[in-house]
């Protein structure tokens, strides 16, 4: 899908994005902002501390749960609080299909929260549709269809109540939304489920009539987070057909992921974040460009891996080395070979291996280069 | 929709004229519509009712069962065993209708709301509406309010009919029958709202025990306010519990020859215990709708 010089993308290998992204495409010149489907700037959330006697976990606040996250104080004092995001700079294009890559506690969901006028922002500005995701929230509603991270149908009605009724909240008059409720049903294959409750849908139904829901009022801008977390290796591919089919459409899509693939295969643009900040953004393409040379092999001992640091260095075709804690990480030349050097000299100072990853130049080794950490 | 054009037909043909300017290129799609807040507040109110009419026999069993049964102890067997006089049945009678007008109105409120903030959160469905937040809550306390005057209405004739004549009852006054219930419901509701938001869902069973159950008794429904005045510390601390209104002007409206507290006292009371209520169940449910 994606090949070429990725700066200057031919329109006419890139079927998919024929609608309206040629407009873009085509006058490179243009102000980025003339086009922006979403504009965040200096973009920050931090979440209060919550009082440790309060039992009731915060909605939507998954990313204050992280570990390590919280800058508090040894005193404990209630003025810090949880930085979910750090000052997010990010510009959207209209049609375009956009990743946030990151791992679990990156700020993903917190940023998808804060655009889809969920999560109020502690400071710094968003946009979404030109329109102000805080003081215009209700026009941004109006444009844009979320898919959560874990499906959160209603319950108390039936498969096809769920998207009439949803339709309805929309001011979509009844005709018109049982008309498109059908044909949403048959597109995401569940019509057969249409009067089941939503209880007796598997996930993966579950998560495409998440899908139809988010579609059914048509809107420019779709949010998806992590939606292939809980599926199966076809449900993906599924999905992504799916997803892909959505933007041929013309519309915008969001997609976090923790998934490296994920993101390389749907993305036109990444953007990595991790602990609330932007790391690198750009076409997949050229973030793979930019990764370290070699491959990525790391071995996790069952002792500090430091002591097996310059012993690595010392190997042929290693281009860098780092140990942190048990783990030592080498970027080789010539991929395979270097690994039984680095289990040798892992041995000679005395430790056991005790597991081998291994990975060739990708998001992957571009992301463990920035952040020093694997993506799972 | 697999092919171009991307428009689905059906939503083009009803698409309204008005594109926002700033929407940017994504013109190969229909513009926004422009949504109007009350047509969303019927649609959230038609999908509750819808819900309420499909648990019509368990929530008539939650709300209107344990008031019969009361009416069945105190208003028959008692009198019938000359334990107490048969006058007591209209002090009873009112007291009744407003325990399960206002616990019907809470619950109503309440128990959806610990649904829809809970593990999966529900209610962002609802949250996702182009309306103001606010709606959502709104239309939440008017859908208890209508489910209350709806368990009410099934108690009353039942109640009749387990009791036998009741002196002084008088429904002729419906003008006042109906304001005192909508401000009876409204205020409760309101709490239901404020419960059902601000209480973790696992101290559930907690607050009906503790806050349920003292209201109850503590409510003058089963005897009239003006007859605490033997316990004078009583009567001025139950002025706290909301239920005294309701119980009050209910008895003003349905038994007006019997004693109670004065209409305009017990309706102000309400009106302004009722928006109290609100403004706390309205921040409580924006914080756990918004972080």
């Amino acid at each position: 899908m994606r090949s070429g010089a990725p700066r200057a993308p031919s329109v006419r290998t890139r079927i998919e994005r024929r609608i309206d992204v040629t407009l873009i495409e085509a006058q490179p010149s243009i102000a980025p902002s003339a086009h922006a489907a979403i504009r965040t700037r200096a973009l920050r959330k931090v979440y209060p501390l919550a009082p440790a006697r309060k039992g009731a976990p915060r909605p939507g606040a998954s990313a204050a749960a992280r570990p390590g996250a919280a800058p508090a104080t040894a005193t404990g004092a209630p003025s810090t609080g949880v930085v979910a995001l750090e000052a997010l700079d990010l510009e959207i294009r209209a049609g375009e299909f956009f990743g946030v890559l990151g791992p679990n506690g990156a700020g993903k969901t917190t940023t998808l929260g804060i655009l889809t006028t969920r999560v109020l922002p502690t400071a710094g500005e968003a946009q979404v549709a030109g329109l102000d995701v805080v003081k215009e929230s209700v026009g941004v509603r109006r444009v844009i269809g979320v898919v959560p991270q874990r499906p959160n149908p209603d319950r108390q009605l039936t498969v096809r109540e769920n998207l009439v009724f949803h339709a309805s909240y929309f001011g979509i008059p009844r005709a018109i939304a049982e008309a498109r409720t059908s044909e949403l049903l048959a597109t995401f294959e569940i019509a057969d489920r249409a009067d089941s409750k939503v209880d007796q849908l598997s996930g993966g139904q579950q998560q495409r009539l998440m899908i139809a829901r988010a579609l059914i009022h048509d809107p420019h801008i779709i949010f998806l987070d992590e939606p292939t977390g809980g599926l199966d290796p076809h449900a993906r591919l599924a999905l992504w057909e799916t997803l892909k089919r959505i933007h041929r459409e013309g519309r915008t899509i969001v997609l976090t992921t923790h998934y490296m693939e994920e993101a390389d295969r749907l993305c036109e643009r990444v953007a990595i974040i991790d602990r609330g900040k932007l790391l690198a953004l750009d076409t997949p393409a050229n973030l793979k460009a930019s990764a370290p040379g070699g491959t990525l092999i790391e071995l996790t001992l069952d002792g500090d891996a430091a002591a097996a640091l310059d012993a690595a260095r010392a190997l042929p075709g290693i281009l860098r080395a780092e140990a942190e804690r048990t783990r030592l990480r080498a970027f080789a030349e010539r991929g395979g070979e270097s690994i039984a050097g680095l289990i040798r000299a892992a041995e000679q100072a005395g430790r056991t291996v005790v597991d081998v990853h291994f990975a060739p130049p990708s998001l992957e080794t571009l992301f463990v280069s920035m952040t020093g950490r694997r993506l799972e | 929709m697999t092919s171009a054009p991307p428009a689905a037909p059906a939503m083009e043909a009803s698409a309204s004229p008005a594109p926002p300017a700033r929407s940017g290129p994504a013109a190969a799609l229909p513009p926004p519509r422009p949504v109007a807040a009350m047509t969303v507040f019927f649609a959230l109110l038609r999908r509750d009712l819808i819900v309420a009419r499909r648990e019509i026999v368990s929530f008539l069993i939650r709300t209107a069962l344990q008031p019969l049964l009361t009416v069945m102890v105190f208003g028959y067997l008692l009198p019938s065993m000359g334990f107490t006089s048969r006058g007591y049945v209209g002090v009873l009678l009112p007291g009744i209708l407003a325990i399960s007008l206002a616990f019907a109105s809470l619950q109503s409120v309440a128990l959806p709301m610990m649904t829809d903030f809970g593990f999966t959160r529900e209610i962002d469905d609802r949250l996702l509406a182009p309306v103001p937040i606010g709606l959502v809550p709104l239309e939440k306390v008017v859908s208890g309010m209508i489910q209350g005057m709806i368990s009410a209405l099934v108690v009353l004739p039942m109640a009749r009919l387990i009791m036998g004549p009741i002196p002084g009852l008088s429904v002729d006054n419906i003008a006042v029958v109906l304001g005192v219930t909508l401000l009876g419901s409204a205020t409760f509701a309101s709490l239901g709202l404020w419960l059902g938001t601000a209480i973790p869902p696992q101290q559930i069973g907690l607050m009906f025990s503790v806050i349920l159950a003292p209201m109850i008794f503590f409510g003058c429904a089963y005897y009239p306010w003006a007859g605490l005045h033997k316990v004078p510390v009583l009567q001025y601390a139950v002025l706290a519990n909301p239920l005294v209104y309701v119980a009050e002007s209910l008895r003003g409206a349905v038994t007006p020859s019997l004693p109670h507290m004065p209409l305009a006292a017990s309706c102000g009371a309400m009106v302004v215990i009722a928006l109290l209520l609100w403004l706390a169940g309205h921040r409580s449910f924006w914080k756990r709708a918004m972080s």
